[in-house]
Formats: structure tokens, C-alpha cells, sequence
């Protein structure tokens, strides 16, 4: 075996993994009433994953990505009212934009570490948000951007009001995305930023160009958030500041934490989960929803190093350490 | 040929290593010996660039590596197996190896030759390794992205004396094979002198002594004067079981 198969068997398909993408398509037929706060969860896994990739596999602790989501809904809108309205070529320019924000300032962003780059990622959404709040001859500023419309996907799909064209496309993109983290991950760049995340001294000394990794794993995830941000435009029909504020970026970490920091999947059922709960919470009390968000947050972070999927991971090693035991 | 030419540096403003000349021919082997706290961990850092130079230069090959970046340096040619070891903890043996592997004659193959534990650890993570295979790989992830200068900062440290003579042979063979230059901070005299052709003294950030590992290991109380050598030391290095690289 080679050391280029073995890195890919690191994250190789298990059988398993397919439950979750039935459900998912499952979720398409089985739940036709509730494809819009679907579409929001796959939107947001998407978002997540983006997330993943540079808190949890590059070690880079941002809580400022809303930027990149907020960059990607605002062009795709934006792109959209201009007469552009095709929308995938529209997703990847979004995507594109937030790249070229992610590596312009990323060079310098990430010399930083720790609380500095923490409260730096910070300031570049909330500088973003004031921007967009004050430019509303552009942005729409409080009341947000609307009247923009897409074609069909593959110029087949129109848009429904039901949201099944909506929930398809976005988890298109999802899967697609997925794809692509997973080989990123899987790849000798994957598991240098993973060593970076670990000890950044120690990989300047086998030649790694730390900075050079970091800023191509965040380009390529501020696309991805500015994908996500965009089929959220696309799928909503709507813009407001709200993509572009702390409130978001907060999200998605209590997502990823939820999950499982740096496992792939953590982002794919972090989301759902912190969605779901928020949606049934606030209908049984919308004045104390986030106690039990905070508890699950506390349940996942102190029963399960990683997450709810650490939670599962330790579960499963206690069931293979009980048949070992058993064993004659 | 690695030169290092009038060089002074240390931590900050501090300086720890003073004036030091050195130089290494392709495949030669020299060990650097002398008490804790003299400079020697100090002079591997500045060659690779964490600790601060002052004044001097590195070269190697006629390239001036001073001003580049650890990276680079890395690029260059220059391998580093540190006191602490620093695998990886999260990563896999064979992840150890990719990460760090540049083309050249040392590949994973050739690398589980050397080592054979590892062979049978690929797929273990970093933090599930003995603390002689995490020093195996140290090594390994050093020799794989083939340098043209290996520095070894005391590989058998803290190692017990059954792991130490596996190391040693595998470093044996790496000094044997002569494609490499080796630059060894050694605490343990006689793997010091076993491994190397030439031998420095160190003292107090400078070299105080330079000669054959032959000549030291024959005069055996200079060699006690100058690193203040116990009586047991001083048995290993003029013991005749030094050949084996095992302290007896």
C-alpha cells in the first residue's frame, strides 16, 4: 500500500455514512412540509463544514467566518439584481469573492494566533457589517436586499414555492463540498494542516510553509462559506445584515462544537442538530430556548471530547471493549 | 560542505554560543559533546533557526542559509531531530512520513528497513508510540524529507538502555552509509564517539576541544576534565564494548 492510498483510507467511505445521506434525500419525501428549514440545515452543515476545515483541521480559531457567508450572499444578490441569474455560475462567483477577501487578508490575518486572532477575525466581520449597514444604497442596509430572482437550476428546476427545487440544489452543494473537504483532508496538504494545527514550529522545521498552507485551507474555506452564503441568498430570496453579524459566526461554531470539531460529519450533524433544537425549543419556549441549546453544549463538551460524535465514538468503544471481554 | 563561520547567538539578547567555527564534509560525522547547559541544544537551534543569531553565518553548500526563514532552511537541506522529539500526536506513523517526505533516497520503504518497528506501527497514531519509537520516528521524519545535513540532539535521552541499542544501530547505519552529514549533540560519550569520526568539546558556548573520536576516547582523563566525566563514564569510554554502542 502505498502512503498516498493509506492517507485517503484515513477518511475513507465506511457503509455507515450512507444512513446519512438517505436521510437526508429520506427527509425529501418524508417531510414535504419542511423543506425550507431543511434546506436552512443543509445550508448551514455546508457552512459549518467550510468552518471545519480551518478550526478543525487547521487549527485556525476564527469567530469572524460570517464574513465569507454574508461576502457570498450579498454578491450572489447583488450578481442577481445585475441581470446575472444563472445561479450556479452566480454560487461560484459568490464563492470566488469571498476567496479573494479570505486571501487578501489572510497573509496577514494569519501571522496572528489564539485570543489576537480571535478578536482580529472579529473585528473583519463586525468592520463588514458596519459597511454593509452604512452602504445601503448597495446593500439594502436594515430592510436588506430583495426583488432579485434565479433561473431554473440546469435551466430545468424552477424555483417552488414548496422549496423542492431549493432543498435539491443546496444539497448538491453540500455533497459536492463534502467531496472535495474530504479529499483535501485525505491529502498530504490535509495532514500537513493537520500538523500545523498541532505544532506550527515543528512543521516550519520539515519545511512546511505554515503561513502559505493556512491561507490556501482559508481561501478555500471563506469559498466555501461564501458558496453556502450565496444558496442561502438563492433559496431565500432575501439578503438582511443578519448573514454578515456576530450572531452567525457564533452559530456555526456551537454547530461544529455540537458535532465534533475536525471529524468531516461533526459539521454535517452539528448543524442539524443545533437547527432542530432551536426550531422545537423556541415553539415550546421562545424565552428560554438557549437553556437547552447551553445544555447540550455542555453535555457534548464535557461527556464527549469531540462532540456528539465523540460522545457516539467513546460509546462504541465501550460496546467493542465489553465483546472483547466476553470473548472466551 | 556545511560550514558554520564565526557564530554567536542565543534566546533574545542572550547569548548562549560564541565564535564558533565548524565545518562538515559530505558524509562525515561529527558528535558534540560537554556538560548540560553549555550551548550545544542551542547551537542545533540557531543552525535551524529558532534561536536568534546574532553575528556569523551557516552555509551550506556555498548557500548562505542565515538570513532564510526555518522553512526554508529545512528546504535547503538541513534536518532537524530535536531534544523533545515533537511527533505529532494526532497523526498516524505513515502521516509522520508523508508529510515530511521530499524525493531522494530515503523513502518509506527504506525507512522501515532502518527502523522495523515502525513497520509495524504505520497506522498507529504519534501518541501511541513508545517513547523509543517516537524517537525512531523523530528521526525518520527527518531522514525521509532527505537532507543533506542530519542534527541530533540527543536521540538516546531518556530512553531505556535496550531501546538505545536499537537507535544506535539504526544510526549506525545512516553514518555508514555516508550520503549524509551528521551533526550529533550527545550526552552519552560513548554513542558520541562510536557514531562519529571527530569530536567537539563544548564549554560554555564555545568549543574548547576538537579531535578524532579515536584520539578522545584514548585519553580517556582529558576527556573527563573536559566534560567532567564520572567515574562510570569514563569506564564506558575507554571501554572495549564501545564498538557495540551499547554501554555495558
Amino acid at each position: 500500500m502505498t502512503a498516498r492510498s493509506e492517507l485517503l483510507e484515513r477518511h475513507s467511505y465506511n457503509p455507515i455514512e450512507a444512513l446519512y445521506w438517505l436521510l437526508l434525500i429520506g427527509t425529501f419525501f418524508a417531510f414535504p412540509n419542511y423543506l425550507s428549514i431543511a434546506t436552512t440545515v443543509v445550508i448551514m452543515a455546508l457552512f459549518a463544514l467550510s468552518l471545519d476545515l480551518v478550526l478543525g483541521f487547521a487549527g485556525i480559531v476564527t469567530l469572524g467566518h460570517a464574513a465569507y457567508f454574508g461576502i457570498g450572499a450579498y454578491t450572489a444578490a447583488l450578481l442577481a439584481s445585475g441581470g446575472w441569474r444563472e445561479p450556479i455560475i452566480d454560487a461560484v462567483l459568490a464563492g470566488l469573492a469571498s476567496a479573494g477577501l479570505a486571501l487578501m487578508i489572510g497573509p496577514a490575518l494569519l501571522l496572528l494566533d489564539g485570543l489576537p486572532l480571535i478578536m482580529v477575525t472579529m473585528a473583519v466581520s463586525a468592520i463588514l457589517f458596519e459597511a454593509a449597514n452604512k452602504a445601503s444604497w448597495l446593500t439594502g442596509g436594515d430592510d436588506g436586499l430583495r426583488d432579485f430572482s434565479f433561473l431554473p437550476v440546469f435551466g430545468l428546476f424552477p424555483w417552488s414555492v414548496y422549496g423542492q427545487t431549493s432543498y435539491l440544489y443546496a444539497l448538491g452543494w453540500l455533497a459536492l463540498l463534502f467531496v472535495l473537504v474530504r479529499r483535501v483532508v485525505s491529502s498530504p496538504f490535509g495532514v500537513a494542516l493537520q500538523g500545523i494545527r498541532e505544532n506550527r514550529a515543528r512543521m516550519r522545521l520539515i519545511g512546511s510553509p505554515v503561513i502559505g498552507h493556512l491561507v490556501r485551507a482559508y481561501t478555500l474555506s471563506a469559498f466555501m462559506a461564501g458558496i453556502a452564503g450565496a444558496v442561502h441568498a438563492q433559496t431565500n430570496k432575501f439578503v438582511s445584515l443578519e448573514v454578515l453579524g456576530i450572531d452567525t459566526s457564533v452559530d456555526v461554531v456551537v454547530m461544529l462544537v455540537l458535532g465534533g470539531i475536525g471529524r468531516l460529519y461533526g459539521a454535517l450533524i452539528g448543524a442539524p442538530i443545533y437547527i432542530l433544537v432551536k426550531h422545537f425549543a423556541a415553539e415550546w419556549n421562545p424565552y428560554h430556548w438557549m437553556f437547552i441549546i447551553g445544555a447540550l453544549l455542555i453535555v457534548a463538551v464535557r461527556f464527549g471530547y469531540g462532540g456528539l460524535l465523540g460522545i457516539l465514538g467513546r460509546i462504541e468503544a465501550w460496546f467493542a471493549r465489553a465483546r472483547g471481554t466476553r470473548k472466551p | 560542505m556545511f560550514e558554520i563561520e564565526r557564530l554567536t547567538g542565543g534566546w533574545g539578547q542572550t547569548t548562549i554560543v560564541e565564535g564558533l567555527d565548524l565545518s562538515l564534509a559530505p558524509g562525515e560525522t561529527v558528535a558534540i559533546v560537554g556538560r548540560n547547559g553549555v550551548g550545544k541544544s542551542t547551537l542545533l537551534e540557531l543552525i535551524v533557526g529558532r534561536a536568534q543569531r546574532h553575528t556569523g553565518c551557516i552555509r551550506l553548500g556555498g548557500r548562505e542559509l542565515s538570513n532564510l526563514p526555518i522553512h526554508a532552511r529545512a528546504l535547503a537541506g538541513l534536518g532537524y531531530v530535536p531534544q523533545e522529539r515533537e511527533v505529532f500526536a494526532s497523526l498516524t506513523v505513515r502521516e509522520h512520513l508523508a508529510v515530511a517526505s521530499r524525493p531522494g533516497r530515503w523513502s518509506e520503504g527504506a525507512i522501515i528497513d532502518l527502523f522495523p518497528p515502525l513497520g509495524r506501527r504505520l497506522s498507529n497514531l504519534g501518541s501511541q508510540l513508545s517513547g523509543g519509537e517516537q524517537q525512531m520516528l523523530a528521526i525518520a521524519r527527518a531522514l525521509i524529507g532527505n537532507p543533506k545535513v542530519l542534527l541530533m540532539d540527543e536521540p538516546s535521552e531518556g530512553l531505556a538502555p535496550v531501546v538505545v541499542e536499537q537507535l544506535v544501530h539504526g544510526m549506525r547505519s545512516v553514518v555508514n552509509d555516508g550520503e549524509l552529514s551528521v551533526l550529533l549533540v550527545e550526552q552519552r560519550v560513548d554513542i558520541a564517539l562510536e557514531l562519529a569520526s571527530r569530536c567537539l568539546v563544548m564549554d560554555r558556548g564555545r568549543f574548547v576541544y576538537q579531535g578524532t573520536s579515536d584520539q578522545l576516547r584514548q585519553d580517556s582523563d582529558r576527556l573527563a576534565h573536559l566534560i567532567g566525566l564520572d567515574q562510570e563514564n569514563r569506564f564506558t569510554a575507554t571501554n572495549p564494548h564501545i564498538q557495540s554502542g551499547v554501554k555495558r
